[in-house]
């Protein structure tokens, strides 16, 4: 199984995810300077967290342009699976792969907690090990993750089923008080339609096993691997 | 001694604006041979200020002990470095930026976070962890919400972008720092123990490189500002605060780490305070040479930069390193990948001079040896601090409900939950972090290792300004206790030495006794000091701050899976109190919040105790003995115990006191050497404890959701809790008065 970590300059989580993926699938991913313009031949490519660019302008909107994200875009329109994790999601959103935006956070603050997240469908290569309804534990660590959709956007990929992941309080309601960023309907998660896209904004990375409090994490990157191999 | 010379470019006025007092600029005429010219004289004022010559502190600092088995570089580098073992090092050190986190709080602590990142990263190591020490003034003051909100922000939109977690620190408020807060920040790096990069400059004829972010007039006289008193004036100083960008201090790390995995480098520095001046005059001081730059090669951020203002642009993520001859291409080719400026900017010569040229003319030379050798270096007089009377605990009337008191408590700035902090800060970002704050020490493991480093900061300035010796030792044993608590080995610390003027006696005075009592700490607990930072003059229209002698303690565990934290989360454990309970009310939060006084003696430091006793809690831990462990100190045994349940989520029934003093004094005095600890076998660590002539006695039972206790009514830990959170997120959302 060949696994790419795209690292874009200001890119900070990519080691970590190295890190995860090599732990649970037993394989080091090989690491993509967003200059490359060819890829080689791969089953998943993952655009880590970070501040690529250093978020300028907006989070994610030139790391969007970087020449890597061409290829990932033209791989990813015939079947490559791609997961972006926190700023990986923003680019998502900003290179037009997923729909929507993530906006400053309503408190306007950067927040890194733990947050509880419903797992909205296990009917995914990203979600196969997950339970739907299942309450896991993720951190997040984020300014810009206010999802945002206009309404005809958010009714569709409802819709589709496209929502993966939405903040909810320990016992899976999904609440106002439970949402950390004011993101629309609770989101923290959306696939693209073929559900080979996923952008999640908590990072899974950082909870693969219990000294560093909890392994919530695994089971995504678990589901990856099995559907994968 | 030679006088002085002024010339119609420098004269008198000029001299002062420099903060060169008369004598120090005919002591600068006297090196030169001749009046120097102005980019001279802005060299030697950047020098031999407070900030870069230590020249107030030097005489009593280096009495401090710098030396162990475990240092491998104590201070006069960038930062200290310590053998973990396996063949890898720590390296650390902390540094104030008080001054600009004053007069632009976002950009001044941003700034601080990345110099101090600098400093740890020129040596060669990846930093794995960031902490701080925060002092604002009173939470009334219209001021501190402005403040509070700007410098947290500031640490965390740096910390969190460069990628590196903010793990632990502390906040304090008192009226004292009004108009002077204190904002210090520590890095922890890694490195592996025979790949250290210094500073000193070799080999005649290397070439000088210039690498980071361009130069620009930002932060122009930075260093003399930070060595001065602030007047009303002060606001006018903004443009002395330079503009931090984490973005490139991100892409400085991994294209230095990247050149540094080579072997291209002879020495490197990053430019801090005072810039391209100060990185290049030391590196050619410790070298013993001389180096020749031609300034017309500086990235420059904007045209018509003078010579004065290149050498002493304090501009951000900038670095200078020398090179073995031929690898100028190799290195460039990094720095460009990473899209950073990369220049050739001098080479190093056997003249012993700093040679500036610009336009093909020479724009200054100064003789390096004496410029850091006749630094000044004052003895500057001081009174000893009067010793305060000891209070004795039957002479503070109980408070008339012991429950209130302890919300009250609870509920006050110093020990009120400070997670709104916090939780603005990435504290788990590179995968490795095990404990972080809101517990004692933070606990981050060493990259694929079982290893981890035990990281806290520590000070107790009331303590410390009722008595400074006391205090500067009570700092270095709370840091020892922290590291402690969790099951690690403390090995060395770094010291952010924050103070009024130095010119007053007075202020003086407690600078000398917090360093008598930092060194004997050190000392007894074979704890040494491998790096630090002063800082001077905190002071507003002569209103001087709490002596703040902040330290930043570093310790080491084998395998972190044998750490505890404080969370007492096991029902049916016992609770056991380990060290002696006097019932210390002198100089405690109780006196202060309850009593509304600030006078009397701090608790006496035992050293031999707190070595003893920490040395058999440490022990308790590793033998897993122990399932929790939270060291005592603000607030007293009460404030700990209920920290320790809140954590954990759960209740505690205390079943006895400390014998033979008041219950207030027993649940909110200050005695040191003390910890609390949870154990599922109380029998077997009394025994242990008696053993080893531990003072060790059973508290009381995890159970339940409720706090018992004698003389206290019946409370729920998630009321308590309530109340700890609550009151910095409500007051931060309160508009000013």
């Amino acid at each position: 199984m060949k696994i790419a970590v795209i690292v874009f300059p200001g890119s900070n989580c990519d080691r970590d995810m190295a890190v995860a993926v090599e732990q649970i699938a037993g394989v080091k991913p090989i690491m993509v300077w967003h200059r490359e313009t060819e890829l080689p031949k791969l089953d998943l490519a993952i655009l880590p967290g970070g501040f690529s660019y250093g978020d300028y302008l907006r989070s994610g909107a030139m790391a969007a342009h970087s020449p890597v994200m061409r290829e990932i875009k033209a791989r990813a329109a015939s079947g490559l699976p791609v997961l972006g994790i926190c700023n990986g999601f923003q680019i998502l959103t900003e290179a037009g792969m997923l729909p929507g935006a993530l906006m400053r956070n309503r408190g306007l603050k950067f927040i890194h907690r733990p947050v509880t997240t419903r797992v909205e469908s296990s009917r995914s290569i990203f979600t196969s090990r997950y339970q739907a309804g299942q309450v896991v534990t993720i951190p997040i660590a984020h300014a810009d993750g206010n999802y945002f959709a206009a309404t005809d956007v958010l009714d569709r990929i409802e819709g589709q089923g496209q929502v993966a992941f939405r903040y909810c309080d320990a016992a899976g309601a999904v609440t106002d008080d439970s949402n950390p960023n004011g993101s629309a309907r609770n989101i923290a998660g959306i696939f693209n339609e073929t559900k080979t896209v996923l952008g999640y904004m908590p990072h899974p990375e950082r909870v693969i096993e219990p000294l560093l409090g909890g392994s919530d994490g695994r089971a995504l990157f678990e589901s990856l691997i099995g559907a994968l191999s | 001694m030679t006088t002085a010379t002024y010339s119609a470019e420098i004269t008198p006025e000029i001299v002062a604006q420099h903060g060169l007092k008369p004598e120090e600029y005919a002591r600068c005429c006297a090196i030169m041979g001749r009046t120097p010219n102005i980019t001279e004289l802005g060299v030697f004022s950047v020098m031999w200020s407070e900030h870069c010559s230590y020249k107030s502190s030097k005489v009593h600092l280096k009495t401090l002990p710098t030396t162990g088995p475990k240092v491998i570089c104590g201070p006069g580098e960038n930062a200290g470095v310590i053998d973990i073992g396996d063949g890898q090092a720590a390296i650390f050190k902390i540094e104030s930026h008080n001054h600009p986190s004053f007069i632009e709080p976002y950009q001044g602590a941003a700034t601080g976070v990345g110099g101090i990142l600098r400093d740890v990263f020129t040596m060669g190591a990846r930093p794995i962890a960031n902490l701080n020490a925060l002092r604002f003034g009173s939470p009334d003051h219209p001021k501190t919400r402005h403040l509070v909100a700007g410098v947290v922000a500031g640490i965390g939109g740096y910390g969190n972008c460069v990628g590196v977690p903010t793990v632990g620190g502390e906040t304090n408020f008192h009226p004292s720092y009004n108009g002077n807060i204190l904002v210090n920040a520590m890095t922890v790096g890694l490195a592996d123990a025979d790949k250290i990069f210094y500073s000193a400059a070799a080999g005649p004829g290397n070439p000088v490189i210039y690498v980071g972010a361009k130069t620009g007039r930002d932060g122009i006289h930075g260093a003399t500002m930070a060595s001065a008193e602030f007047d009303d004036e002060s606001e006018a100083k903004r443009p002395t605060v330079q503009v931090g960008d984490p973005f490139t201090e991100k892409l400085l790390i991994e294209a230095c780490l990247e050149l540094m995995a080579g072997d291209s480098i002879v020495a490197i520095q990053d430019m801090g305070a005072a810039g391209l001046t100060s990185s290049s005059v030391e590196m050619a001081g410790k070298g013993e040479l001389g180096l020749e730059l031609d300034l017309d090669c500086v990235p420059v951020r904007e045209t018509g930069m003078t010579a004065y203002e290149i050498m002493l642009s304090e501009s951000q993520e900038r670095m200078l390193m020398i090179l073995k001859p031929g690898r100028e291409a190799d290195a460039q080719r990094i720095f460009h990948k990473w899209e950073l400026d990369f220049a050739v900017i001098g080479k190093v010569t056997e003249t012993g001079k700093l040679v500036l040229k610009m336009h093909g003319e020479t724009v200054a030379e100064l003789p390096v040896e004496p410029l850091v050798s006749q630094a000044p270096q004052y003895e500057r007089p001081w009174e000893p601090t009067p010793a305060q009377p000891e209070i004795a605990a039957s002479s503070i009337p109980a408070p008339a409900n012991l429950t209130e008191t302890l919300k009250t408590l609870l509920g006050s700035p110093d020990i009120a939950s400070k997670r709104w902090i916090w939780e603005q800060y990435d504290a788990t970002v590179m995968g490795d972090t095990i404990l972080r704050s809101g517990g004692d020490a933070a606990l981050v493991r060493v990259h694929g290792t079982t290893k981890g480093l035990a990281l806290v900061t520590d000070c107790t300035p009331r303590y410390c300004f009722a008595d400074p010796v006391r205090g500067g030792a009570q700092a270095v044993v709370e840091t020892w206790r922290n590291v402690t608590a969790t099951g690690a080995t403390p090995i060395a610390i770094t010291d952010n030495m924050n103070f009024g003027n130095p010119e007053r006696p007075r202020i003086m005075g407690q600078f000398v006794g917090c360093i008598q009592g930092i060194r004997e700490a050190c000392l007894a607990l074979d704890y040494p000091v491998v790096s630090g930072n002063v800082s001077l003059y905190n002071e507003t229209n002569g209103q001087g701050i709490l002596p703040t002698p902040v330290i930043g303690g570093v310790g080491l565990i084998d395998d972190v899976a044998k750490a505890v934290g404080i969370a007492a989360k096991t029902e049916g454990e016992t609770l056991v109190l380990i060290g002696d309970t006097k019932g210390h009310l002198g100089a405690t939060l109780y006196l202060r919040e309850i009593a509304g006084r600030e006078d009397g003696a701090p608790p006496a430091i035992d050293l031999a105790a707190e070595r003893r006793n920490g040395d058999f809690v440490r022990g308790q831990i590793l033998d897993g003995a122990v399932s929790a462990c939270h060291d005592l100190s603000d607030g007293g045994l009460l404030i700990g115990l209920v920290e320790m349940a809140m954590a954990g989520g759960l209740g505690v029934a205390i079943e006895a006191l400390p014998a033979g003093i008041p219950a207030h004094a027993a649940y909110f005095g200050e005695d040191q050497a003390r910890y609390l600890v949870a154990t599922k076998d109380p029998e077997a660590l009394l025994a242990a404890a008696r053993a080893a002539s531990v003072p060790a006695m059973r508290l009381g039972r995890i159970a339940g959701a409720i706090l018992t206790g004698p003389g206290l009514d019946a409370i729920s830990v998630e009321e308590l809790r309530r109340i700890h959170t609550g009151w910095l997120p409500a007051y931060m959302a309160a508009e000013p008065a």
